[in-house]
């Protein structure tokens, strides 16, 4: 018997006018596999992730974590729950050192968001944290670096330094490696390999690298103009023939 | 760092040094001006704790500002409590206007937030204005007395020199409280907030109760500013809440620079000297306000201290 899923998503929907950008997604992730949503440009793989975050509002269908109704939820609200994001389009603190972007994230969660007095720089607990989280990302010799100032593959680095210190359980990466250079990417995969195998988080991600999805993930889904085409093995899904037409065909890989 | 901490902090009991020995260093207008400097140099950092640090711009903040002035006024007139009690009910009152009104704008960014804080700002003018009956109208509310600082500590505030004194202790007790509150964990958030409010949601930040949080803080203090104003002035009149009002703040702040938390003091600085220095001249002052305004925000974006960095050879 499967563990109850981590997350379960029923019959999601968003249209943005009368076009349907997801359309009807039954689909759900089992806590510690490594799962990945694939598809190609404009599938809805954002859109998804967007409603799952409380980004975007579902027109329809429900999403559960941990058995609980989250549809609607606010964004700090689901991410407290435990489900942190990164986004596709690198998003973090720019003028911020990069120890104090994780740093906003751990304020929050060690619920020091009212202190207003202690300095920030004096709190050991905050220092500390951030400074291990720096250590196991490789940032440790940035940060106190401004963010801004770092390159794209850093940045990245940055902003998954941020959803970790969330805490999370669930964590959603939208394409991790977009834009990278082919060794950034590899450092990346890794890490994500090796974050998912000793962390307590689940990693659910989207991708349009085979290689990335294809070394990382137990279990695929394959999105296709809104609808959920496939799902399965990475093996069943590179025979899936299907989603060789709809799909893989499509890109060159 | 070092070097620059230590640099900072040399530079900042020098001025604390000149502060205190101005009333024996400066003619005798000059200790109104520098009263009239420091009251409204707490005013535009109260302003900026929610522009520069949280990375909102409000074109109403003479709504708490003017808050203070009249609460204060009005309690001397009709109660005549101790000055320091008059001063803490002053901000407070400022504080829950800045509660109500932060209430509905934080709800808003950008330009519409600027908006609905001008649009408020105006309705609290009017307030001011129609209410002859609590307000005086447009006559203000004066004739009313200096009371002693606490029970008990028989300073005469009605000297100019004291009330430079109160007003200097004040503004630097408060300044250290605003410096406090940007660089703790609160502050942190702040920052977070100016600089990517919807990262910041998805780190778990509930954005709008920490903007709010920060609009009642900056209400504070400005109302803090207009209770020491009013007393200054010995009136409290509808000007003190008129969206001019509100512009002092925001032109203070850019010219000394946002970015910077002493920006604000050093931009009020310049602004009532220049204004000081014009106004001897011709009366078409705000003319040549507008003037070095507009060559500021082209050539020097980051104010007088950006500029000061750059000659130190700071950041870019
Ligand atoms: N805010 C929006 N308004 C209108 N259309 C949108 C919006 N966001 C996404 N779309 C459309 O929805 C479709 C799916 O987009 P997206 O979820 O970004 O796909 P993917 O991430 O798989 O590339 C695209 O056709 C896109 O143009
Ligand atoms: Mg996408």
């Amino acid at each position: 018997m499967r563990p109850p899923p981590l997350l379960d998503v029923r019959d999601l929907r968003r249209n943005f006018g009368s076009f349907a950008a997801v359309d009807g997604v039954t689909l759900s992730v089992q806590p510690g596999e490594v799962t990945a949503l694939i598809g190609a440009n404009g599938a809805g793989k954002t859109t998804f992730y967007n409603l799952i975050s409380g980004r975007l509002r579902p027109t329809g269908g429900s999403i559960f974590y941990r058995g609980r109704d989250i549809t609607g939820t606010p964004p700090h609200s689901i991410t407290r729950m435990g489900i942190a994001r990164s986004f596709q389009i690198t998003n973090i603190f720019d003028q911020l050192r990069v120890i104090e972007n994780v740093q906003v994230a751990l304020v929050i969660r060690q619920g020091k968001g009212t202190r207003w007095w202690r300095r920030a720089a004096r709190d050991e607990d905050l220092r500390l944290q951030a400074g291990e989280l720096l250590e196991r990302l490789g940032l440790s010799g940035l940060a106190m670096a401004r963010a801004g100032t770092l390159s794209h593959g850093d940045k990245r680095l940055v902003e998954l330094a941020i959803v970790l210190a969330t805490d999370p359980q669930l964590v959603l990466l939208d394409e991790p490696t977009a834009g990278m250079t082919p060794e950034e990417t590899h450092a990346v995969v890794d890490l994500i390999a090796r974050l998912a195998e000793t962390g307590p988080q689940t990693f659910f991600l989207t991708e349009h690298d085979m290689d990335v999805v294809f070394g990382l993930a137990r279990r695929v889904f394959v999105m296709h103009r809104g609808r959920l085409l496939a799902e399965g093995s990475p093996d069943e899904i590179r025979a899936n023939p299907e989603v060789r037409n709809a799909y893989l065909g499509e890109e060159v890989y | 760092m070092t070097g620059r901490g230590a640099a900072r902090r040399v530079t900042l009991l020098a001025l604390l040094a000149v502060l205190a020995a101005w009333p024996w260093l400066a003619p005798y207008f000059a200790i109104f001006l520098m009263t009239e400097i420091l009251i409204l140099g707490l005013f535009a950092a109260s302003f900026n704790l929610l522009f520069g640090y949280t990375g909102l711009l409000s074109f109403g903040h003479a709504a708490y500002f003017g808050t203070g002035a009249y609460v204060a006024a009005l309690l001397l007139r009709d109660m005549a409590p101790p000055f320091l009690a008059v001063l803490a009910a002053a901000a407070v009152g400022a504080a829950v206007v800045a509660l109500v009104i932060g209430w509905f704008s934080v709800r808003l960014t950008e330009v519409y937030f600027a908006m609905l804080t001008l649009a408020f700002g105006m309705m609290v003018y009017a307030l001011v204005h129609q209410w002859r009956g609590l307000t005086g109208g447009s006559d203000g509310v004066a004739g009313f007395p200096l009371t002693a600082p606490l029970p008990g500590v028989a300073v005469n505030i009605a000297d100019p020199v004291n009330y430079y004194y109160l007003t200097l202790i004040l503004v630097a007790v408060s300044a250290y409280v605003l410096h406090r509150i940007t660089v703790s964990p609160f502050g942190l958030i702040l920052r977070s907030l100016r600089e990517n409010s919807e990262r910041a949601s998805f780190a778990g930040v509930p954005v709008r109760r920490y903007r709010l949080a920060a609009f009642v803080v900056s209400g504070l203090f400005s109302g803090l500013a207009g209770a020491l104003f009013a007393p200054f002035n010995r009136i409290a009149v509808p000007e003190m809440a008129h969206w001019t009002q509100s512009a002092e703040p925001v032109l203070m702040t850019i010219l000394g620079g946002s970015q910077y938390f002493f920006g604000p003091f050093l931009g009020a600085g310049v602004f009532l000297l220049l204004r000081q220095w014009i106004t001897s001249y011709t009366q078409e002052w705000m003319f040549f306000l507008g003037v070095i305004l507009a060559f500021l925000v082209v050539f020097l974006p980051r104010g007088l201290l950006g500029l000061f960095d750059r000659w130190l050879g700071g950041r870019s």
